[in-house]
Order: C-alpha cells, then structure tokens, then sequence
C-alpha cells in the first residue's frame, strides 16, 4: 500500500525578553541555580502575575509576519497539574483565545510553493528545571527558567514529509530570528520542537492516529526521528497493528523513538482564566506601532540585498538565509570600498565554508566582519594579492588574529616594484629559453606558465596583473 | 484609652495625653489580660511594637494614623513575621515580604501589634476552622465570632485594639464585624491592592478594615486604598479622602430596599433592620423598593466560583518550597498526597475538591460556565437597582452568633449564613457592616451597599447614622 504521511508542528520559541513574563526577573541563561527567581517566580504565597509588555509586541509582530488575525482581546488562562518544578502549580497559558489566530506561512520545495497553515500562536509561561542526577536520593530543582516568555506556535496538519516539516521549521526559525523575538537557539531550547505524526493510505481525507515526538533539539535529528517514527508507523500497519496515541521520545544515538507517556494518562488540566489577569486588549494604536516596529523579513531583505548591493539572486538569498549572516555581510560592505559582489563572493566560498567545516554559527565565528573588511580592503589598495589574502584568511580563521599583523609576521606584502619583477620575469624567461621559443612559434597557453613560475619565484607575493602586463609586453616586444 | 476613636486617640497624642509608647503598651496589656478568652491572635509581635513605639517621640500631625496600633488578619504577608494563613501548612512560614496594604499602613505611621486568628485560608464563617482554635465572641463567649476575619472582628469588639484588617471573599469581613457589634468594609473589588494577600479565591477576594466606627474605617480605608503596579486587577483611579463627605446630611439619599428579600427573614432581625431604616429616614433619606431577583442564585454561584479559583490557588502549597512537609513521603506522588493531606484543615480539603470537580473537563461547561453567566446577572441586577438609588440596604447575617459547634457539621447551613453578603462580591461593589442593635445581647448588623467606587457614600451614611445612635459604642461587660 502506498502511505502518505501527515505532519503537524508546535513549536515553543522563547522571546528574547529582558525580563520574564510576568516578573521582573532577568531571563538570562546560564546564571546559577535560583539566582534569577523572584517571589513571584517561586509562586510565594499572595503574589500576582503583572504582565510584561514588550511580550505583547513579540507576540504580535511574529503574528503580522505569518499574516494571522492578531485578537484584539485575548485570554491568560491557567492550566492546572502539579510538578515539582512548576512553583503555582499551574501555568499560566493562554487556551481559548490565544493571542495570534489563524496565519500561514509559504514553503518552496523544489521549486512548488505550498501554503503551511499556522493553527494559532500564544503566550505562555516556561516551568522550572528537575535535575534528578546532581545528589543521590534527591531531585534538585532550578526555578531561574520559571517564567521565561514563550510563544507557542502551533501549525496545521499540512506537511506531507519530514524534508517539508524541516522547511518549514527552517523557515520558521528564520521568521522569528529575524523579528529578533527568539535568539534561535535550539540547543539551549529556545527553539524546541514538538512533532505530531501520522499516516493514512494515500487517498484517504480522515486523519490517522498520531504520536507526538518531543523536544528534538537539532534540526537533523528532527528529520530523522519524523522519518523513523513514519517508517515504524508503516511497520506497524502493514502487519495490521495499531498505532497507539502517545507521547514518544526520540533517542539520537540509536536512531528510534520510544514511548513516555499514552494518552490514557493524560492530564485535565481544568484550564479556566486566570483571574489574576485581566483579559489582554490589543488596540489598534498598538496595532500600528508593532507594524510600524517591524523589522525587515527574509523576503524583503532578499529583494533589497538585489536591488541595493545588486547581487545575483542566488547570492542574495544565500545572504539571507540567517539574519546574523545577512547581517554580517551588511557590515563587512559597509567598512570596505570593495564591490558587493567582491564581498559575497568572499563571504559565500570562504566564510560559509569555514563556518561549515568548524560547525559555528556566524556570532561565533573568529573572524569579525571588521576583520574580514580589513582584509578585503588590503587586497583593494594591493596591499596583498586575492590568492595571498586566502592564506591570510585561513591563518585568521586559526588564530583569530588580524589580517595586518599575519601579513607584516609573514612578510607578504605585495610585489608591485616594476623593476624588481622584470628582475623575476627575466630571469624565468632566460631559465626557460626552449618555451618561449614555443610560445613564439604559436603555443600562447604557455603564457599561463610563466605567470605560474613568476608567482612560484614571488612566493606568491608578485601582483598578478602586473605581473601580466609586464609579461605581455617583454613578450610580445621581443 | 480602649474606648476611644481614632481622631481622639490621634488628639491625644498631640496634646501628648499619652505617648506612642504608653498607647501601645496600654493594648499590650490588654491582649495579655484578655486575649486568653478569645483566642483572637495567632502572633504577638510585642517587642517589635514595643521597639517602633520607643522611636516615635514628635507625632506628625500630618499623617492621621501616626503611632496608631494595628492587628493584621493572618492571611496578609508580614516580611519577617509567621504568616500562616491559619493553616498548619503554613504554620512554620516566615513571609518574605510585605503585603501592599501592609507597607501602606506602615508608611501611614501605624504600629503592627501582631497577626489576628481566622478561618484556615479565610474559608469559613466561625473561624472554627483555624488550625489555632476557633475565637470567641466576646459578647457571648460560647458563640462564634464569625468568619473568616474572626480574630479581626473579636479583637476591636473587645477594644484589644483600635484597628484590624480582614478580607472579604463572600463576607469574611461583614459577617464577623456583624456577630461581634464592630464596623467594617469590604471595598469595591480593585479599589485595595491584593498584592501579598494569600489569595482564596482572586476574583473575590478584598481586603478592607475593621474598627470600632465608621469614621474610624474612613482614616483607614484612606491609608489602604489605591492603585497598585504589582496587582493587575486594582484599579487605576483616583482614591478620594474618605473623610470629607462623612459629614454631608442625608436629605435627598435615596435608598434600595429589597423587600423580597427580607420576606424570609427572621422577625426580630427583620424588626431591627427596621428601627435602622427608620433612623435613616429621620435623618433624611427616602426608601426606595428595590427588586434583586436572581439574589436567591448568590450562594450556590459562589460556591462554583469560589472553590473553583481556590482549587488552582492553592495548588502551589505543595511542601515544595515552603511550608508543611509530611516527613516520610515514599515518592513525589505521595509527598503532594501527605503533605497537603496533612496539611489542610477538612473544610480546605472540602472545597479544593468541590473546585477541582467544578473545573474537570466535562464538568466545567455546566458549572463553571454556568456560574460565570449568572454572576453577569447577578451584576446586571445591581445595576439596573443603582440607576434610582444612592445605596442599597441589607442586614449582614440571616442569624446573630450561633454556638460554637453548632453548624461546625453541617457545611450547608454554614453556607447559608453567607446568603446576604456573597451577591455583593460576585457584583465586586463596595459595602459597609455596622451595629443596628442586639438581640439576646448578642449585636447584630445591617449592610449599606454602594456603587463601585462609591465607598465615600456608603461611610457619608454610616457614619451619619453612628451620630445618632450609640450602637457601635457597645462594649462586652467582660472587657471593659
């Protein structure tokens, strides 16, 4: 039989705030255990929530890059069960009317748009940590994440695979990074997935039983524990099982996901509003600032890098592909004389490729975008040739140095002396008699040749296009 | 001393009759030498009121409650002080901080004496279901005091101390200032910071004072009220001084009766919200009949609403991070089962479940809901009934202090002893408890209901009438 796969996505950004969502607690991450718990983190007797309004913007400029109906009225509502390292008891969420409604987002895989629908997105409060493996016989609790913002972001059923899901998630991450309302990280769970997946034979309209795949924290392991977890549901299937609706945990070590909890154990959570919070109005004051607010997104990013540094379209989305990249490349432009094109190209077969190979993001890369238009511009005033400023490039990368000291420490400055590379070339063509002689009689590809012996002589120093001129014209004159 | 209103006590201070000092040991005195009949206190903050009063030598005349004494009701966090809520659960919590209204009260000049008795998490209405015994009353001391604010209300009856605080979920605070002869006000539901009250039920719930008149609350509701940043659900309005229009006449006041409702009341109550009425109108307010019809719906509403609410509060009582611990829990599970099993009173216990039913999935639409909608109504009624008058009239209790013991098993008709004070919540209006005479020697009180954020109207009447009468001057033979 033939199985098509259906995939939903729920996806818990956590916004960059300052502060919590409704403390005043610092939100950083790292800091030592309970260090950035309030009264009001810990749930003290006779506290109150106070909502944190930069929140509200994050939640409604994520909903106007989706195209979703922002609710001019919305509702906190606490959802009840008890966990040690949930401090109220509750948390507080938003349940029947979520902030941001019904949007979408378009995907392209292999050249076809498809329109992903976004079920809804709200607002809710993050519960604390359980660290079970620190003491024996005793759970340690850390409450600094207690209360941290975040922004559920639920998809409909509409992708069909494991490589539309990544799209989407990808995209996704993109938005969102780019609004500057979640760093991205999905390592340290600010970006955390949940995947709800099922299949139906291929025809079918109804819905099959789904399971939920939990907190994948790659986006590789994302994809292989949807592609496991579709091929195990086929197993099972098509030797007339049943698939059971449950909760299960991806393992990326052994490549499977196992079972947690089923739904019979499911939690009531007795949702109700909370009646600490008043209903959360949006006017259309706050409408048009957040609008007014909004930072460019991927698209339009991409039609201006065409437009204003005027890239190919390849290169500009490339360029666009993360804010942080785009971004460095917006800096390096803007500290060099060179062309745009010059600084793509250095960006996208040098800079992209180290990152790749190191595994880093482009915050973290050793070399700065004021580094690398240091280097760039040492090529523009011929300070160093293009295939020198490589080598440099890749000692920078090693020893985070900049381009200036390894130039002066190596001595490679540029070769620009007419004189002294007559000397070289002479001295080449005298070597070489027999092949000028060749060359003479016809045989021009030999031209390359001695450019490649001049540079050999130069240790690469020579300038090339002098270097060319000044061959042409002893060869031609001769 | 004891006998004495807020402004002489303040005049006193003044013309340096007495000191700070003198004042606040003379109550001192008193809570050793009575309080052992009451049972009204849960913590004694002697030294440390002693301590303040020592540093308080020049009165600023420019703060009227400077130097004057107070009791808070249990359930408002005190930073450093016990604050148990009446419950063994909390029994071993210190507070970390201060309520809003008590760094208020402090700022204003008064001088905390201690933490008063109540029922276990303000549930209840006889603070019989305090983890530190029930408090008597002290006009009959085989009686209730009532509830939940019953410490607050035994404590000024029997003039142990000028001022209380308490709070008001469906009458914690009128009921009891009703069974003890005593004035209190539970406000309009925004107009005090719930910032640091340990909340029963959040959409109810209010805090207010509790004192021997009504200009007596006028000083404190003027200390208590306001817009608070830290509480979302107070309201950002201006606060009056609740002083000035406690003199203006009460020629032309109209004034709601809802004869319906009284129909079932007892007739020697009946007869004195009456001679109250009457009263009124002497000083010239006309009576207007007034029709609450969906009144008969407040109990049960409120108790889906209430239970509701408190089933989600109190669920961070947990022996977690604070409070009682059951020691030898096996696992997680059983520790939330031993630690709130042992650690809540059976009324507590009653209504956590009463709410966690009420809000199951399945349930939820057919109570919850339901209850929401007639609340609207409820609050609709209370509307339409202030578009022709001025206040509203009710007596606070269908009953004067019941024996202690005597509805201690029977929740329903304990339940029902809250059948005209629960409506006002529901509706979140402004309303007054004030002494209208006793029956069998035992006070009983009559309500005067305002507009929201009309508590200036409701104290005008109820002090005007305390001009005339002597009601509120009662003192128990056994504490004078």
């Amino acid at each position: 039989m033939q199985w098509e796969s259906v995939i939903g996505l729920e996806v818990h950004t956590q916004l960059k705030t300052k502060s919590k969502l409704f403390s005043g607690s610092p939100t950083e991450y790292g800091a030592m255990p309970n260090t950035q718990a309030s009264i009001i983190d810990l749930g003290m007797p006779g506290v109150l929530p106070v909502l944190n309004q930069k929140v509200v913007e994050m939640a409604i400029q994520f909903g106007l890059a989706v195209s979703a109906k922002i609710n001019n009225r919305s509702i906190f509502a606490r959802k009840n069960y008890f966990y040690p390292d949930l401090p109220k008891g509750y948390q507080i969420s938003q349940h029947d009317i979520p902030i941001v409604g019904t949007g979408y987002l378009e995907i392209e895989n292999n050249g076809a748009i498809k329109k992903i629908g976004i079920t809804r997105a709200h607002l809710e409060e993050d519960a604390g940590k359980s660290i079970h493996d620190l003491y024996d016989n005793c759970s340690a609790i850390d409450l600094n994440r207690a209360g941290t913002p975040l922004l559920e972001i639920v998809s409909e059923p509409d992708m069909r695979s494991s490589q539309e899901a990544i799209i989407y998630l990808k995209k996704l991450h993109r938005i969102v990074t780019y609004l500057d309302i979640c760093d991205g990280n999905l390592q340290e769970g600010s970006f955390r997935v949940d995947a709800n997946v099922s299949i139906r034979p291929v025809g079918d309209t109804e819905l099959g039983t789904r399971t939920e795949l939990k907190n994948i924290n790659s986006f590789k392991f994302i994809e292989q524990a949807i592609k496991y977890e579709i091929q195990r549901q086929i197993k099972i299937l098509e030797s007339n099982g049943k698939v059971i609706q449950e909760t299960r945990l991806y393992d990326p070590v052994k490549n499977e996901t196992k079972a947690m909890r089923s739904k019979e154990e499911a939690h009531d959570y007795r949702y109700f509003p909370d009646p600490d919070l008043l209903p959360l109005e949006i006017d259309k004051k706050l409408l048009q600032k957040c609008q007014k607010n909004m930072p460019e997104l991927p698209h339009d990013k991409l039609e201006r890098f065409i437009k204003e540094y005027k890239l190919s379209k390849y290169d500009a989305s490339v360029l666009t592909t993360e804010k942080t990249l785009a971004d460095y490349f917006e800096n390096v432009s803007n500290l060099t004389s060179a062309k745009s094109k010059t600084v793509a190209n250095w960006i996208i077969t040098e800079f992209l490729s180290y990152l790749n190979k190191d595994s880093v993001d482009v915050t973290n890369a050793p070399i700065k975008a004021e580094m690398l238009a240091k280097l760039i511009n040492k090529i523009e005033d011929k300070t160093i040739n293009g295939k020198i400023a490589k080598t440099v490039f890749e000692k920078m990368w090693n020893s985070g140095k900049e381009a200036d000291a390894i130039i002066k420490e190596e001595n490679l400055i540029q070769l620009n002396d007419d004189k002294k590379l007559l000397e070289i070339i002479n001295n080449i063509l005298v070597e070489h008699n027999d092949k000028v002689q060749d060359y003479k009689n016809g045989k021009i590809k030999l031209f390359s040749f001695f450019v490649g012996q001049v540079m050999k002589e130069s240790k690469g120093k020579a300038n090339p296009s002098q270097v060319n001129k000044l061959l042409q014209g002893i060869l031609e004159n001769s | 001393m004891h006998n004495k209103n807020i402004k002489e006590i303040k005049q006193d201070l003044i013309n340096k009759k007495y000191s700070v000092k003198e004042l606040i040991q003379h109550f001192i005195d008193r809570i050793e030498k009575y309080d052992s009949k009451l049972n009204a206190m849960i913590t004694f903050c002697k030294q440390e009121a002693i301590d303040q009063s020592k540093l308080i030598t020049n009165i600023d005349t420019s703060t009227e409650l400077h130097g004057i004494p107070l009791i808070h009701k249990d359930v408002i966090c005190t930073k450093n002080v016990k604050t148990s809520c009446g419950s063994k659960m909390l029994d071993n919590f210190i507070s970390p901080y201060n309520a809003t209204i008590v760094d208020k009260m402090q700022n204003s000049g008064m001088i905390m004496l201690g933490k008063s008795n109540m029922d276990e998490f303000a549930m209840g209405s006889s603070t019989e279901n305090s983890f530190y015994g029930v408090t008597a009353n002290p006009w009959n001391l085989e009686c209730v005091s009532g509830g939940s604010s019953g410490g607050s209300a035994a404590l000024v009856a029997a003039r142990l101390i000028p001022a209380t605080t308490g709070t008001d979920t469906g009458g914690s605070i009128r009921q009891p200032a009703g069974f003890c002869g005593i004035s209190g006000i539970k406000p309009t539901y925004g107009r005090v910071s719930r910032f640091g009250l340990i909340a029963y039920a959040s959409s109810l719930d209010q805090a207010g004072p509790m004192a021997k008149s009504v200009e007596d609350l006028a000083y404190l509701l003027n200390s208590m009220a306001g817009y608070d940043p830290k509480d979302s659900t107070s309201i950002n309005i201006s606060v009056p001084n609740y002083l000035e229009n406690l003199d203006k006449k009460l020629k032309g006041k109209k004034l709601g009766l809802p004869v319906k409702l009284l129909s079932d009341l007892d007739s020697s109550i009946n007869q004195k919200i009456q001679q109250f009425i009457d009263e009124l109108k002497k000083l010239g307010a006309t009576i207007v009949e007034i029709d609450l019809p969906n009144a008969h719906l407040s109990v049960p509403t409120y108790y889906i609403v209430a239970p509701s609410e408190c089933s989600s509060n109190l669920a961070r009582f947990d022996g977690i991070r604070y409070g009682y611990r059951h020691p030898d829990p096996k696992n997680i599970t059983e520790q939330y089962i031993k630690s709130r099993g042992y650690g809540f009173g059976d009324e507590v216990k009653r209504r956590i479940m009463l709410g966690t039913y009420t809000l199951s999935a399945g349930y939820y639409d057919a109570y919850y809901l339901k209850a929401q909608k007639i609340r609207r109504i409820i609050r609709e009624d209370y509307q339409k009934a202030f578009e022709n008058v001025d206040a509203v009239i009710l007596p606070t209790t269908p009953t004067t202090a019941f024996k202690i013991g005597e509805k201690i098993d029977d929740p329903l008709s304990m339940y029902l002893s809250d059948i005209y004070t629960v409506g006002i919540n529901l509706a979140g209006l402004p309303a007054l408890s004030l002494p209208v005479g006793f029956i069998n020697e035992l006070p009983i009180g009559a309500q005067i209901i305002g507009k929201h954020f009309a508590e200036d109207t409701i104290l005008n009447i109820g002090h005007q009438y305390q001009l005339v009468t002597d009601w509120h001057k009662k003192i128990p033979e056994e504490f004078n």
